[in-house]
């Protein structure tokens, strides 16, 4: 047990992963001597070799297009997107290959494809570089979208996705890379896909939400210990969602704040909403709220602050379905 | 990297010179008449007469499987009429262990591949069963986005060369797919890994209606292998031996751990772009009378004819029994179940997700009652 950024707990899985399984293969822009550009991989082509561990040419879809290959071949891709932004470059070999090979192979082949990328604001990038792109991904059916909210969850949750035999879309919030430390077994441990936590019991409202939204929440949730008992939903995976865990909670406190990073419309929060709304109306006792960014284009690094929704915006409307 | 300075910057006549670094490879004549028979592969005469075979072969294939879609008993067809030489000869050259990466024309060598017959028809039904392929089967379904197939193929390849495995990755894709960037991305990330990996591109001459010239300014499509760093060379596809004899030579380049090959096929295709394709829209009637004398049957019909090694009366064997393959898979996929919704909603996931248990329960007991 050691404390541990996520940007370790992630190499620390990568690094298990490398080790006990021989078809695993890590590749991407950077990677390689670099430890890629936020040092996720440092040190792995130094330990596993040039082989296993390895940069390609700049291009997304070559990338992933290779990793298509790769696992038809046996292997156990784990290609990294240098930044989420970046994926949209090769939407073809997600959208209309990997997530739909099992599918179109009437399940004779797989696909056991791990895409790791990092998104998220809050860090002053450049364009391009803070995306959260979730909400598009999610919608594509035959892979899994997994977002941890801490290193913890961070390290079983990617053992979990690279020992899946279906494609998963691994996303790492840049802000929570470095922000927070925990206690990190040196062992291998795995967090369920599937399977979303209630990350802080509650009884008066629910927040629901997962990556650096969850941060947020259990802020807010401390902020308001005092006069409303909040629970935290951390979706974990999020899509599909885990709707057997967000209903329990729903049924309990009858009351639900969403939120999300990403800008409002047609994105993850919108699906809880409309599942909420269909399978437990009977149970709410107030409009189910939500927090999220505006629908602008992510915005330019100096109006970040603006734009990103936080711990004061959940605040102020868990107090409006508390008091409706 | 050269380090040779220059103080010439004469572009026009640069651009002018890059055709000229591509031949174009021809062995057998629309005659039937050997030109260049330091290229002849070396080919037994029982090899030669399986070849002629499996041409044969494919264009009864062809035809049958076209009026097979007229009178509605299969799906959407695209045919391969015309492109025999490029297909089924570039198939003929790989080994039982190399990988066949192909689009949604290249039924007739997925077939030769291994492809059972029913499941290609299948395929064009649209019936999941359809790729429910041999685990052994060494071949991707039909490709549906073009040049999708770029990179998985350099990925195979790759992981080949990983393996150390003595086989190869072929992809049979047309002109249009060379205008993708999966395309160049695939034949660069090739290139920079070295993979024993064979694109032929079957330049028919047009991207369902575009013509060549108007998707590119470049003479050449085999020219495009030069900004990867990775040979390319043309080759008349519509002449059995001489495709043969190029991608038995790309492939052993390829195994010999020399790195990957674009070939590109000079071709034609004598049929529409699809069943629902009407061709005359955007071709002259005397360009398909032009490219139909250069028909790879009639060549490979002459050549094999005039060696002694081919009948009349063979060619009607090999077209009947054809005929007869494709009557009993058309009886045999009229044998197969109805798919079901809850069939491929199980074929989503290894381990089904909760929204895909409700639904898979939803759709069951509706089916059940349908079937009542």
């Amino acid at each position: 047990m050691s404390k541990k950024t996520m940007v370790q707990a992630i190499n620390d899985a990568l690094d298990y992963k490398l080790s006990k399984d021989e078809n695993v293969l890590l590749f991407g822009e950077d990677i390689g001597p670099n430890g890629g550009v936020f040092r996720v991989t440092d040190g792995l082509q130094a330990k596993h070799g040039e082989d296993r561990v390895f940069d390609t040419p700049l291009a997304e879809s070559g990338i992933l297009g290779m990793s298509v290959g790769l696992a038809t071949e046996g292997f156990r891709p784990v290609p990294e997107i240098q930044f989420l932004g970046f994926i949209l470059e090769a939407m073809s070999p997600v959208v209309a290959q990997f997530s739909r090979m099992r599918y179109r192979m009437a399940n004779t082949r797989s696909m056991p494809i791990t895409v790791r990328a990092p998104y998220g604001g809050g860090v002053h990038t450049p364009e391009l570089h803070s995306d959260s792109l979730e909400g598009i991904l999610a919608q594509v059916p035959g892979m899994r979208i997994v977002i941890p909210s801490n290193p913890y969850d961070a390290k079983g949750l990617l053992i979990s996705a690279i020992e899946s035999n279906d494609p998963v879309i691994f996303l790492e919030h840049l802000k929570l890379y470095r922000s927070m430390k925990q206690d990190i077994p040196d062992e291998d441990y795995r967090v369920p896909l599937d399977k979303a936590a209630v990350t802080r019991e509650g009884s008066d409202v629910t927040v629901i939400g997962y990556g650096l939204m969850i941060s947020e929440a259990l802020k807010a949730a401390k902020e308001l210990e005092h006069e409303i008992s909040v629970e935290v939903i951390d979706l974990r995976t999020i899509a599909p969602i885990d709707m057997d865990t967000v209903l329990a909670s729903v049924k309990k406190t009858g009351r639900v704040v969403v939120t999300q990073e990403a800008q409002r419309q047609a994105g993850v929060t919108g699906q809880l909403m409309s599942e909420i709304g269909e399978r437990a109306f009977m149970y709410l006792e107030a409009p189910i709220s939500r927090v999220t960014a505006p629908d602008s284009v992510y915005p330019f690094g100096a109006a970040e602050a603006d734009w990103l929704p936080n711990a004061k915006d959940i605040i102020k409307k868990v107090k409006e379905v508390y008091d409706f | 990297m050269s380090k040779k300075s220059t103080t010439k910057l004469d572009l026009v006549s640069l651009v002018k010179g890059y055709k000229d670094s591509f031949p174009f490879y021809q062995v057998l004549a629309p005659s039937g008449e050997i030109v260049h028979s330091d290229l002849e592969p070396k080919l037994s005469d029982e090899e030669l007469t399986t070849l002629m075979k499996r041409l044969v072969w494919a264009r009864t294939y062809d035809k049958r499987v076209t009026l097979l879609n007229r009178q509605g008993a299969l799906g959407n067809y695209a045919p391969g009429g015309g492109q025999e030489a490029s297909q089924i000869a570039t198939q003929y050259a790989l080994g039982e262990k190399d990988f066949f990466a192909g689009t949604y024309r290249d039924l007739a060598p997925l077939i030769l591949h291994g492809l059972p017959l029913e499941k290609a028809f299948l395929w064009y039904k649209g019936h999941m069963k359809g790729n429910e392929y041999p685990e052994d089967l060494q071949a991707y379904a039909p490709q549906v986005i073009v040049g999708g197939h770029i990179t998985h193929a350099m990925g195979v390849a790759f992981g080949m060369k990983k393996r150390n495995k003595k086989s190869i990755v072929l992809s049979l894709s047309g002109d249009g797919a060379t205008s993708q960037g999966d395309f160049y991305e695939g034949i660069n990330f090739a290139g920079a890994y070295q993979v024993p990996y064979v694109a032929v591109v079957q330049n028919n001459g047009y991207g369902i209606s575009v013509p060549v010239e108007q998707q590119t300014a470049a003479e050449t499509l085999a020219q495009k292998a030069v900004a990867a760093g990775i040979p390319g060379i043309r080759v008349d596809g519509m002449d059995p031996l001489a495709m043969y004899a190029a991608v038995s030579t790309a492939r052993e380049h390829a195994l010999a751990g020399q790195g990957p090959v674009v070939i590109e096929a000079l071709t034609y295709r004598f049929g529409p772009h699809t069943m629902s394709d009407d061709p005359t829209r955007y071709r002259l009637a005397e360009e398909l009378g032009e490219w139909e004398q250069k028909d790879p049957l009639v060549r490979m019909r002459t050549y094999l004819s005039n060696k002694g090694l081919w009948t009349e009366e063979q060619e009607k064997e090999v077209a009947e029994s054809c005929k007869q393959e494709i009557k009993d898979a058309v009886a045999a996929i009229g044998q197969v179940d109805k798919q079901k919704v809850s069939d491929f909603l199980k074929n989503m996931y290894e381990v089904s997700p909760q929204n895909i248990q409700e639904q898979i329960a939803e759709y069951e007991a509706r089916e059940m009652k349908e079937d009542e």
